[in-house]
């Protein structure tokens, strides 16, 4: 199997999908004859031609609107927004569109598309390049929410995504597309949405991530196990809307503690729905309150103090060891 | 008559009065005496060598992504020239050299794209807004703004500038109906360099002009060389003073081109030919204004050199000022957050960030409280 980073794998998902269905197209701003601002639609325009490559005008509203209305007539859009701090141009369109348009045509017609965008912070960006608002999506009904935390899942994330007969949004963690590399099979493989996944198995506490934040989870599972003797679950959440509660409930109700770990602001942000998934599923087995370990209810600071604000390892280790020590 | 070509009541001028070998149109010169034909000549130097040196401080690693604005300094200083300092300014991110005209400190500059929060500190003494990263944004703030002086009886004028990109936004648009429903007295620039950062000018609209817009909103328009000082110095103090006595709008488009990358992380060679960046240079807005001034006895050799050592020491002092300021401070992330108390629970945030802080500062573990 072929190795390679994440901005490649999502590469390959659009290129086999352009390859096998005529009728998806990509489009946004700089992703034909530039390969998009991060090259993740790189040599598409090339290889399928300008009808099902297309460089919009700068006019994010314009490009989900008309995605929206391509698939009500039986396209499937891979649509980009170039930073997701830029997904607020097309605010409207999503919700009164992308999201609506199935149901208040009662079911007459599928939005069968994808919105993409990288998200989140930790590649020292000027302001508006590094904020992580997918709560507003989950918070839409109408919609799925996904997010990869690396190649393999990233490509077979973005195959599912485009295979959905939904709208979906597909959030990619930016800070990790070339991070790291993982192989990736040849043969497309799909990653069923609405899933999460156990990364490490533990017995004493639940970690519950997603995105760019599952690597920090993982050093202080590592962490809790080699200092303090501690066994951390970690919980790959991927789908965060719809949400997998019946991976966290069953790990929940192992572990009898958890933390959720996120970028974004606290405050009715996704962890807090994780809290609630908990509380409702699994609160006979809790011996302590599930902990929240996120960004704070500010606006995203500039690049040079960007690593006060993200949780880190040693915060989400903090966190852990007071649910224990509770 | 059934069927007839109707015209809007606006027309769309278009100006230019330097040619490329620096000659002025005798009767459009607007004939600005030498001491303001020198302090634009300066303020134009000092904007290219600035750009050229936050480039090579990026490739050093000194410099955060950096968006340079070679080739469009006749457009930046022309257009900021004739306003007062109590205008308002409203630019967008590709605005340094009409931001040092206003007022705005080197250093303030290098804090901003170095990072730095304390690079939206404020010059005092002009009413400039924050510079606006998201395109298009900006302009219907500053369309707001321009609409409270008409409420509040004031004679000041709002500029705003934005890209041929940003012409496709629906914000900027929205901006233009309104100024022009409310009479608003603002000028829109727009710096048509040709690209977005791929995307040419002729994938963004279908017009040949963005000029052409205006007299669909209901306002005049002017297509302006924009690599030609004295025709951006024209038609914006054209625009100004329309404005200031209660003419309404105008929409100028300064025709231009970025000479540079994107920003530093771009590599315009994927998207764009040499020559056509060899093709601008023949036009480019200082040789051009420098030939005029050589011509016209304003400029000589010497005073030449005394202002690019003038130049050099002005940039070498804010440099110096930016590395001395240059400290990261995380304290302050919460402060302005809302202008009344903070709500409770955001103060118990920022308690916990300022511990979390203080420990990693420290280099110590954190410990459960
Ligand atoms: C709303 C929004 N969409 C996309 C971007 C990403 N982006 C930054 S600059 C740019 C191109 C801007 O082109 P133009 O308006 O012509 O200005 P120029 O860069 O040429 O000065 C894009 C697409 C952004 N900053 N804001
Ligand atoms: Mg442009």
């Amino acid at each position: 199997m072929p190795k390679m980073n994440m901005a490649r794998a999502l590469n390959l998902a659009l290129k086999q999908n352009l390859a096998s269905d005529p009728t998806v197209v990509v489009m946004g701003e700089d992703v034909g004859v530039d390969g998009g601002v991060f090259r993740i639609t790189k040599g598409l325009l090339e290889e399928f031609g300008p009808k099902r490559v297309m460089d919009s005008p700068l006019a994010e509203a314009g490009i989900i609107g008309t995605a929206v209305g391509m698939a009500a007539a039986g396209l499937k859009p891979v649509a980009e927004i170039q930073f997701s701090g830029f997904t607020y141009q097309a605010f409207h369109q999503i919700e009164q569109n992308m999201a609506r348009l199935h149901n208040r045509s009662r079911g007459r017609y599928k939005v069968q598309m994808v919105m993409r965008a990288p998200y989140g912070g930790g590649i020292r960006a000027v302001e508006h390049h590094s904020e992580s608002r997918e709560a507003y999506w989950a918070h839409t009904p109408g919609l799925k929410v996904v997010i990869p935390s690396g190649p393999r899942l990233a490509r077979s994330l973005l195959h599912a995504a485009i295979h959905d007969p939904d709208p979906v949004i597909f959030y990619e963690p930016k800070a990790i597309y070339r991070a790291f590399k993982e192989e990736v099979p040849e043969e497309p493989e799909a990653f069923e949405i609405g899933k999460a996944r156990v990364v490490r198995v533990g017995s004493d506490i639940t970690l519950i991530a997603y995105g760019a934040m599952i690597r920090p989870t993982l050093e202080a599972a590592d962490d809790l196990e080699e200092t303090h003797g501690i066994r951390a679950e970690v919980i790959d959440l991927i789908s965060i809307w719809p949400m997998d509660t019946e991976t966290l409930a069953a790990s929940v109700s192992k572990t009898g503690r958890a933390v959720v770990v996120h970028e974004g602001p606290r405050s009715c942000g996704i962890g807090a729905e994780v809290v609630a998934r908990i509380n409702e599923s699994a609160f006979a087995h809790l011996e302590a309150p599930v902990a929240r370990v996120t960004g704070y209810d500010i606006h995203f600071p500039f690049f040079q103090v960007e690593r006060f604000y993200l949780p880190d390892s040693e915060a989400v280790v903090e966190s852990a060891l007071e649910a224990v020590n509770y | 008559m059934p069927r007839k070509t109707i015209v809007p009541e606006n027309t769309v001028d278009e100006l230019s009065i330097l040619d490329e070998e620096g000659r002025a149109d005798a009767e459009l010169d607007p004939k600005m005496d030498r001491d303001s034909l020198l302090k634009v000549y300066q303020a134009m130097v000092k904007a290219r060598t600035l750009d050229d040196r936050m480039i090579t401080m990026q490739r050093q690693g000194q410099m955060g992504t950096f968006a340079p604005g070679r080739g469009q300094e006749a457009a930046q200083i022309g257009s900021v020239y004739s306003l007062r300092p109590t205008d308002w300014f409203a630019p967008s991110y590709r605005s340094f050299g009409a931001q040092m005209w206003r007022g705005w400190a080197i250093d303030q500059l290098m804090m901003l794209w170095d990072g730095y929060f304390e690079g939206f500190d404020l010059p005092e003494g002009i009413n400039d807004l924050p510079f606006s990263i998201v395109i298009g944004c900006h302009v219907p703030l500053a369309t707001g703004v321009a609409m409270a002086q008409t409420c509040q009886g004031t004679d000041s004028v709002v500029l705003t500038n934005f890209g041929d990109g940003a012409s496709s936004e629906g914000d900027v648009s929205e901006s233009l109906n309104f100024a022009a429903v409310h009479n608003a007295p603002i000028v829109f620039i727009c710096e048509n360099n040709g690209y977005a950062i791929s995307l040419p000018f002729e994938k963004q609209t279908k017009i040949k002009s963005i000029a052409h817009r205006a007299p669909a909103f209901g306002m005049p328009g002017m297509r302006v060389d924009g690599n030609d000082i004295l025709a951006m110095v024209s038609a914006t103090k054209e625009a100004i003073d329309r404005a200031r006595s209660g003419g309404g709008p105008t929409l100028i488009e300064a025709v231009t081109f970025r000479m540079e990358m994107h920003t530093t992380a771009d590599d315009p060679t994927v998207y764009r030919a040499d020559n056509e960046v060899a093709r601008w240079t023949a036009r480019d807005p200082i040789s051009r204004f420098e030939k005029y001034l050589l011509a016209s006895g304003v400029l000589d050799a010497s005073i030449k050199t005394r202002i690019a050592s003038d130049v050099d020491e002005e940039i070498r002092l804010g440099r110096e000022k930016f590395k001395q300021r240059a400290k990261p401070n995380a304290q302050e992330v919460f402060d302005y957050m809302y202008a009344a108390d903070m709500p409770p629970e955001l103060k118990a945030q920022k308690n916990e960030y300022l511990r979390k802080l203080a420990a990693r500062l420290a280099g110590k573990k954190l410990t459960p409280v």
